[in-house]
């Protein structure tokens, strides 16, 4: 039923770290993947090699300039360059699973995460439409719609590693900017990341209370004037005679 | 948002028809044999035809019957489960007038009703949308309905009704426009709440995810023909609303009713199409576009 639980056992979801994240998409590419090969209708493309090239993607990253405001201290303040990766942010109150008429979105009582029954799907996109975060794609070669599944043919897959059992962009991020947890342990991995850096709901006015949380880039630096060299080009003789105290002089003059 | 011509013809429609339905379940007119036929043929068409149209921008429109289950928590299948409530009561309602020259007066009241409720259904797939803020607004089931009641009205031959009901449909047509216009900004939901960088200074779209474009950006970002907004708003309401008001008010021939009627028609589906075209999404923000 398309009907939310009141409340789900566990809240599985992603802590997205933006400060550490360098935008080199193997997230992108990695889920991609995972997801063609595995888990319901392969994401396809459109025209993949031709003029206009399109296709379905769960995750993809945007980058973001963000200008700080001038300061006494610093008046131009250099932009800072954000890269933000984006996918299903399986919410609390997910206004996508309600909208759908046949009943083949719903979200998980065991775990909150948010799925597409793709043999229920009638691809009436009305579920892409209620989504603020542009999470969900119709897949044009399926005419279903396709989502982020959390890698819940990962997570609790017996016939892989341990280690791998996290959503594959997890696994593949190269700067760990990217964690994977239960939110409704406060002990838990991403539940003190979000309240050590201060994690934060993306259009917390929507009202669709994200699990996953976004953690803001921390504040740059502000480094004192180190020289590592400088020691060794401070002048040695502060007054030079002879033929170097003329040379200093004459080229004073010059 | 995107202006699939399959969503523009079925609202349009759909609504001049459970329009005339409404109409006539009430006895306005009071119609029986061919007569009675023809009126509930055109409405049918309309109601039906427009339904029809709407499978045609299904993913997957073999599947169609299941729209009918989520009716409690999805506006869509309460639209479909009353859509086919409303056809059916009023067929029965149609059989008695055309070929018992009855008309059975609480079937038609309750006809009339599902038909309103239809109507009303399919604005509140629209006005549900948080995500769209010219739409999530008590103006868009007023709007449809009113159209829907004028547009009856216009069919069903009720010229005084219909000169009246039109004057003020086209009054809460305007106001939708000039409210719509300032909802996305009043919504609150800009770059910076939608990435959360607003706390460090002014965000901007630096590079998108990808060259190309996308299903987000085909079905949600259209920009296309905005420029000539002002423009399709009067064409739309000199056709839909002041033509026929027009026609109406002079001595009543059936030529000028059939061109009164095509001119509502004209102007409605301009007017839907303004609709779909105007509306933002907010994910456009995430692609630095509106």
């Amino acid at each position: 039923m398309t009907e939310l639980p009141k409340k789900t056992q566990r809240k599985l979801g992603l802590v997205i770290d933006l400060d550490t994240c360098v935008g080199c998409h193997a997230c992108v590419i990695s889920c991609k993947g995972w997801n063609t090969e595995n888990y319901g209708a392969p994401l396809s493309d459109q025209d993949p090699y031709g003029a206009a090239p399109s296709g379905t993607f769960l995750n993809r990253v945007h980058s973001y300039e963000v200008q700080p405001l001038a300061t006494s201290a610093k008046v131009q303040p250099p932009a800072q360059l954000i890269h933000f990766p984006k996918s299903c942010l399986h919410c609390e109150d997910a206004p996508c699973v309600t909208v759908c008429p046949t009943g083949a979105s719903y979200k998980r009582v065991e775990d909150g995460i948010v799925l597409v029954n793709e043999s229920d799907c009638i691809g009436c996109g009305l579920c892409a439409w209620a989504c603020p975060y542009g999470a969900r794609e119709k897949d044009e070669a399926e005419g279903v719609m396709k989502k982020c599944t959390l890698c819940v043919d990962r997570i609790y897959n017996e016939n892989l590693e341990e280690v791998d059992r996290i959503p594959t962009c997890v696994r593949t991020c190269p700067s760990g900017a990217r964690h994977f947890g239960d939110f409704a342990d406060p002990d838990s991995h991403v539940s003190r990341l979000t309240a050590e850096r201060g994690g934060m709901d993306l259009m917390p006015e929507m009202g669709t209370k994200p699990v996953n949380k976004y953690l803001p880039p921390r504040p740059k630096d502000t480094l004192p004037e180190i020289d590592v060299l400088a020691p060794y080009l401070a002048p040695v003789d502060e007054a030079p005679g002879g033929f170097l105290g003329w040379l200093d002089k004459t080229l004073e003059k010059l | 948002m995107h202006p699939a011509p399959s969503v523009i013809l079925f609202t349009t429609f759909s609504g001049l028809g459970f329009g005339l339905l409404a109409w006539l379940g009430l006895g306005f007119p009071a119609v029986t044999g061919l007569t009675a036929f023809v009126f509930f043929t055109i409405a049918y068409a309309c109601a039906v035809g427009g339904l029809m149209a709407s499978a045609f921008h299904l993913g997957r429109p073999e599947r169609a019957l299941k729209a009918f289950t989520q009716w409690r928590t999805s506006w869509l299948s309460r639209e479909a489960v009353m859509s086919v409530a409303a056809l059916l009561v009023m067929g029965v309602y149609a059989i008695g007038t055309i070929f018992f020259a009855t008309a059975l007066p609480l079937v038609g009241v309750l006809g009339a009703v599902l038909c309103l409720l239809t109507v009303f259904t399919t604005s509140m797939i629209y006005t549900q949308l948080k995500t769209v803020p010219r739409w999530h607004s008590p103006l868009t089931p007023v709007m449809f309905l009113a159209l829907a009641v004028a547009g009856g009205a216009l069919l069903a031959g009720q010229t005084t009704a219909a000169a009246v009901l039109l004057v003020l449909a086209g009054a809460v047509l305007v106001a939708t426009w000039v409210h719509g216009d300032g909802a996305f900004a009043r919504s609150g939901t800009t770059l910076a709440t939608a990435t959360g960088l607003g706390t460090i200074g002014t965000p901007r779209a630096f590079e998108p995810p990808h060259t190309g474009t996308n299903y987000l950006l085909r079905e949600f970002v259209f920009v296309v023909g905005r420029k000539h907004g002002m423009k399709l708003r009067i064409i739309a309401f000199v056709l839909a609303i002041a033509l026929p008001v027009i026609l109406l008010l002079v001595p009543f021939s059936h030529w000028l009713a059939l061109v009164a009627v095509l001119s509502h028609v004209a102007g409605v589906l301009v007017a839907r199409w303004l609709f779909f075209a105007q509306a933002e999404h907010v994910v456009g923000l995430y692609y630095g576009k509106r």
